[in-house]
C-alpha cells in the first residue's frame, strides 16, 4: 500500500467535480492556521485599525468564494433532486424554502430579507456548523442589520491584549459577510464589535451590517 | 488505571472538534493571495509559509503528544510513521504513508493521499516556482525540532504542479542532544 492512485489527476480545477463539502479538519489545525494569519498581518501594520481591514480583506476574500461555492452547489443539489423526484416535482415547487430561502437554481436572491437569512443560516451552517445565534435589524436605523453569535469560532482562542482595546478578530468573519453581501449585489459595510452579556465572562461578537444606500432605494423599488 | 496506549489516528479525529475542511481551505487561500501580494517574489512567500508553519508546529507538537499517548519513538522509522498514520489523521483528517526509505533510514518520503490544502487551487503562470503547501513542510520542520530532531523537509512531488501526487521528503540532520535549560551548580 504506498499511497499513489487515489488522488486523480484533472488537467483543469474546473474539471474537477464539485465536492460534497463535507470534509472535516480537526478545529485546532484551522485555530492554528488562523492564529498565522493574525499574527503575520500584526507584523505589517501600525494601528488596530488597519489590522482589522486586513483581517476583513481576507475574510472578504473567503466570502466571495464561499457564495460562489454555495450557488454551484444548490443547484446541483436541485438538479438531482429534480432528477430523483420528477413526479414530486410540483409539490416540490410550492415549497421553495427548502434550501431556507437560499438561492434557487441559478438564481441568486435578490431581496434584502432573503440575502440575510442566506447568511445567517446557510452560509453559517457551512462554515461553522451551525446557524448564526440571531438576526436582527437595528432599531436606530432602516439599513443596519446584526448578526449575533455568542462565541464566534475565530475568537475562541484569542484574548485581546489590553493594549489592544477594541481590536476584533471578528474582522475576518465580517469581511466573510461583506464578501458574501457585496458579490451577489449588496454592497455593505460590515464591522465586528464585542457587546457584553450581563453575568457572562466573555463578550458575544456582533457582525453590524450597514447596507449602501443603492441596496435600499432598490430594496424600496422591489416593493 | 491502566497505562494507555497510543491511539490511532483514526479514534483521535474521531473525537476531537471538527471544521469544514472548505473554511479552513479557503482561508488558507486567503493567506497565500495576501503574501503574494504584499511580497511579490514567489521565493519570499515560500520563505514565509514555511516560517508560519514552523511556529505551528513548535506549539502543535504539544497537542499532539497530549492528545496521542504517543511516546518516544525509538528510531526516525518510528517517528515517520508516527507522523503520516496520527499527526495527519489527526489534524487534517487525511491518510499519508511513508516510503522511499534509504539505506541508513534518516531519509524518507511522505506521500499525502488528499490534501485540503488545495481544493479549488489552480497555480497561475505567474506563481510557477511557488510552493503552495509550504506550510506543511514548515510544521513538521518545527514539531520535529520540539522532539530534539533537526530535519529538513523538501516537497518532490506536487500535484499542482503537475505531478501525480504530493510527497514530501524528511531527511533527519541530526539528533540534538537533550540539554537542561540550567547548570547543576547554578
Amino acid at each position: 500500500m504506498i499511497g499513489v492512485g487515489k488522488i486523480k489527476q484533472y488537467s483543469n480545477v474546473l474539471d474537477k467535480p464539485l465536492s460534497k463539502g463535507k470534509q472535516e479538519v480537526s478545529l485546532s489545525a484551522f485555530a492554528f492556521l488562523f492564529s498565522e494569519l493574525v499574527q503575520y498581518n500584526q507584523t505589517q501594520v501600525d494601528n488596530i485599525a488597519e489590522l482589522e481591514r486586513r483581517l476583513e480583506d481576507a475574510g472578504y476574500a473567503v466570502g466571495a468564494r464561499v457564495l460562489e461555492l454555495l450557488c454551484h452547489r444548490i443547484r446541483l443539489k436541485m438538479e438531482e433532486i429534480v432528477h430523483e423526484h420528477l413526479y414530486a416535482l410540483a409539490a416540490y415547487l410550492s415549497t421553495p424554502l427548502l434550501f431556507g430561502n437560499a438561492i434557487l437554481g441559478n438564481r441568486r436572491e435578490t431581496r434584502l430579507l432573503g440575502i440575510l437569512s442566506f447568511v445567517h443560516s446557510t452560509v453559517w451552517k457551512v462554515l461553522f456548523g451551525k446557524v448564526a445565534d440571531s438576526l436582527e435589524k437595528g432599531t436606530e436605523h432602516e439599513d443596519e442589520y446584526m448578526i449575533s453569535e455568542k462565541e464566534l469560532l475565530v475568537n475562541r482562542f484569542i484574548s485581546i491584549p489590553k493594549d489592544m482595546g477594541t481590536f476584533n478578530c471578528g474582522a475576518f468573519v465580517a469581511g466573510i459577510v461583506r464578501g458574501v453581501l457585496d458579490s451577489a449585489g449588496f454592497p455593505a459595510v460590515v464591522t465586528a464589535h464585542f457587546v457584553p452579556i450581563e453575568g457572562q465572562q466573555r463578550p458575544r461578537t456582533t457582525i453590524l451590517i450597514k447596507f449602501a444606500e443603492e441596496v435600499l432605494r432598490r430594496e424600496a423599488r422591489l416593493g | 488505571m491502566a497505562p494507555a496506549g497510543p491511539r490511532s489516528g483514526d479514534a483521535i479525529f474521531a473525537s476531537v472538534e471538527r471544521v469544514n475542511a472548505e473554511l479552513f481551505t479557503l482561508t488558507y487561500g486567503a493567506i497565500v493571495r495576501q503574501l503574494l501580494t504584499d511580497l511579490e517574489e514567489v521565493e519570499e512567500v515560500n520563505k514565509q509559509l514555511d516560517q508560519m508553519g514552523y511556529n505551528i508546529g513548535i506549539r502543535l507538537i504539544d497537542e499532539f503528544l497530549a492528545k496521542s499517548n504517543v511516546s518516544r519513538c525509538v528510531d526516525f522509522k518510528e517517528t515517520a510513521e508516527t507522523i503520516a498514520k496520527v499527526g495527519f489523521k489527526m489534524f487534517l483528517g487525511v491518510t499519508a504513508s511513508v516510503t522511499n526509505w534509504d539505506a541508513d533510514g534518516t531519509c524518507c518520503s511522505i506521500v499525502l493521499e488528499d490534501n485540503p490544502l488545495v481544493d479549488f487551487v489552480e497555480l497561475p503562470d505567474t506563481c510557477q516556482g511557488l510552493y503552495y503547501c509550504n506550510i506543511l513542510s514548515g510544521v513538521i520542520r518545527g514539531a520535529l525540532e520540539m522532539v530534539s530532531m533537526k530535519a529538513e523537509v523538501t516537497w518532490i512531488r506536487d500535484v499542482l504542479r503537475g505531478d501525480d501526487a504530493f510527497e514530501l521528503q524528511v531527511k533527519l540532520l541530526k539528533q540534538v542532544p537533550e540539554e537542561y535549560p540550567y547548570k547543576d551548580d547554578e
